[in-house]
């Protein structure tokens, strides 16, 4: 039986984006938007919008496939994908997903996509609950636990409490992803440089671990990738990017109501990273391009200790600003800005970064760029993780 | 006087009625979680099956409201507009070692600027909301 595995079978032959928008600043709806992503990235693939057979989204997008393939007169529609679950989750699921119906035969051109209007629709950092809520909800809300920072900000404390990880290490992570946004003309937050004391002095949105900095963003915006089948990739317009690995889901019960996973204080990758790096056949000291959405910087901790890039005991001292930025760090980290600094695109910004350092055309270009990693929404459930090479890996 | 103000969302066990029999129980002052008639699991919160055995067999056993404190937080920022110029408050996971150290979610009750000390002991409160549409009472935890 031949090996399962989606190692090398796919590319990312496309990428793109719109101009990025504070929330409620888009001159154009969601649904537009996440229309002039996909054209873009079709552009960029040199490929027509009308040989798109397939989209893969997650974090239940508003832009649903059959809306957008009748809208850009899509030929036939052969794959048309959501994956379960809130938030950015499914950042590199979807990105996965669409890889596995290219590289099964079922579509030839899947667009993986998210599309994101705050400002049209409900904010996630502002409950817009009924007046009765039930479920797991009704458990939490009336105790005035609600927003996704609250959601988290528990898992937080108790990792950072047992490993006695201090707050500077998430500082060390806020400041790099501001400093790589400075020089990023479609960042949100160009121009708003982040200094220790600016940091430090930020208010409280959840004591402990959670200034405001340690919080992402509320946009608007859409992006988009193409994924094409391997050998297609290698007529586009640009030096491919391979699809090496994906890893998708969440260990034991990592869903259990009322905060009741047996896995409580962790970002749920611990399971799933072993089981990526397998796939691509490489291993963290490999990763020259390190993207990691920062839903919370607690979240980007234990994202980054779970994916064993960084040891636990070792995070106080490794994660400051030096190691984790272009310019000589041992581990650059969210070169454009990530979340917190160029748009809060649930994580498909990370995604089209890796993509560009793959390809050398990053604004920030890291040196060691043949393979990547993209972790997507800690804390949530179900996560996933993807890693990305160029032809050198394969 | 409640923890928190009035105007946060209220509690509902829902159309299907799965949590019903616990906001029941605590109108009552009575704190009941499920227990599996199968393997004897608790299981905390409500579902149809037992994780454990896959019995459907599932009974509600009242318990003692005495457990620890796993993780907390103190929320500054107002989420909803009930909270905008209250103030920081804290939010507490209690896990309940005589059960199968299933967890619970509550306010701390007393100082919202006390140290919280994970490990700490805590026992349950009853704060009943009597003036609500429908009424209903919380859990809630002070420190033992």
């Amino acid at each position: 039986m031949p090996e399962r595995t989606l190692r090398g079978k796919t590319a990312i032959a496309g990428i793109g984006e719109t101009i990025y928008y504070k929330h409620g600043q888009s001159p154009d709806s969601e649904f537009k938007l996440a229309l002039m992503a996909i054209v873009k990235a079709c552009e960029d693939a040199g490929i027509s919008p009308h040989d798109v057979d397939g989209f893969a989204s997650y974090g239940n997008d508003r832009s649903d496939g059959p809306r957008l393939a009748a809208a850009l007169g899509i030929k036939e529609l052969r794959y048309s994908n959501m994956f379960w679950g809130g938030g950015g989750g499914g950042v590199c699921g979807a990105v996965g997903n669409a890889s596995a119906a290219v590289a099964t035969g079922m579509a030839d051109c899947v667009v993986a996509f998210r599309s994101l209007a705050q400002g049209q629709y409900a904010r996630y950092g502002r409950s817009g609950a009924a007046a009765a809520v039930m479920g797991d909800d009704a458990f939490l809300f009336p105790y005035g636990v609600m927003s996704p920072a609250q959601r988290f900000a528990m898992k937080i404390t108790r990792f950072m409490s047992d490993h006695g990880i201090k707050q500077e290490a998430l500082r060390g992570i806020a400041l790099a992803c501001y400093h790589h946004a400075q020089n990023n003309p479609n960042a949100v937050m160009r121009g708003r440089e982040l200094d220790e004391a600016k940091y430090d002095a930020s208010r409280w949105i959840i004591e402990p671990f959670h200034h405001l900095y340690d919080c992402c963003q509320e946009n608007d915006g859409a992006a988009a990738v193409v994924v094409v089948p391997a050998d297609h990739a290698k007529d586009t317009k640009h030096k491919p990017t391979y699809v090496l690995a994906c890893g998708q889901g969440g260990d034991h019960r990592s869903a259990a109501p009322v905060h009741n996973m047996p896995n409580y204080k962790s970002s749920h990758f611990a399971k799933l990273a072993p089981r990526l790096y397998a796939m691509a056949k490489l291993k963290p000291s490999d990763m020259g391009i390190v993207q990691c959405y920062e839903n919370f910087t607690g979240g980007v901790l234990m994202s980054l200790i779970e994916h064993d890039l960084v040891k636990a005991e070792e995070a106080n001292e490794f994660l400051v600003k030096k190691n984790l930025i272009v310019e000589g760090g041992k581990m650059p980290l969210n070169t454009s800005g990530g979340n917190l600094a160029e748009c809060y695109m649930h994580g498909l910004e990370l995604v089209i970064e890796a993509v560009r350092q793959i390809r050398g055309t990053a604004i920030n270009q890291v040196k060691k760029n043949d393979a990547a990693i993209i972790m997507g929404g800690p804390m949530v459930t179900p996560v996933s993780s993807l890693i990305l090479g160029s032809e050198a890996t394969l | 006087m409640t923890y928190l103000p009035d105007g946060l969302p209220t509690p509902s066990s829902g159309p299907d009625g799965l949590a019903a029999p616990y906001w029941e129980g605590t109108r009552q002052g009575r704190l009941r979680i499920q227990k599996c008639g199968g393997c004897g699991a608790w299981q905390w919160g409500p579902e149809w099956i037992c994780h454990r055995c896959h019995s459907f067999d599932l009974s509600w056993q009242e318990i003692h409201g005495k457990g620890r404190i796993y993780s907390y937080q103190r929320p500054h920022h107002p989420v909803h507009t009930a909270l905008n110029g209250h103030g920081p408050y804290i939010a507490v996971l209690v896990e309940l070692p005589d059960y199968g150290n299933i967890r619970m979610v509550g306010n701390l009750l007393g100082d919202p600027k006390q140290t919280v000390t994970i490990g700490a002991p805590v026992e349950a409160v009853f704060e009943p909301h009597d003036n609500a549409n429908p009424p209903f009472t919380l859990v809630q935890w002070r420190i033992a």
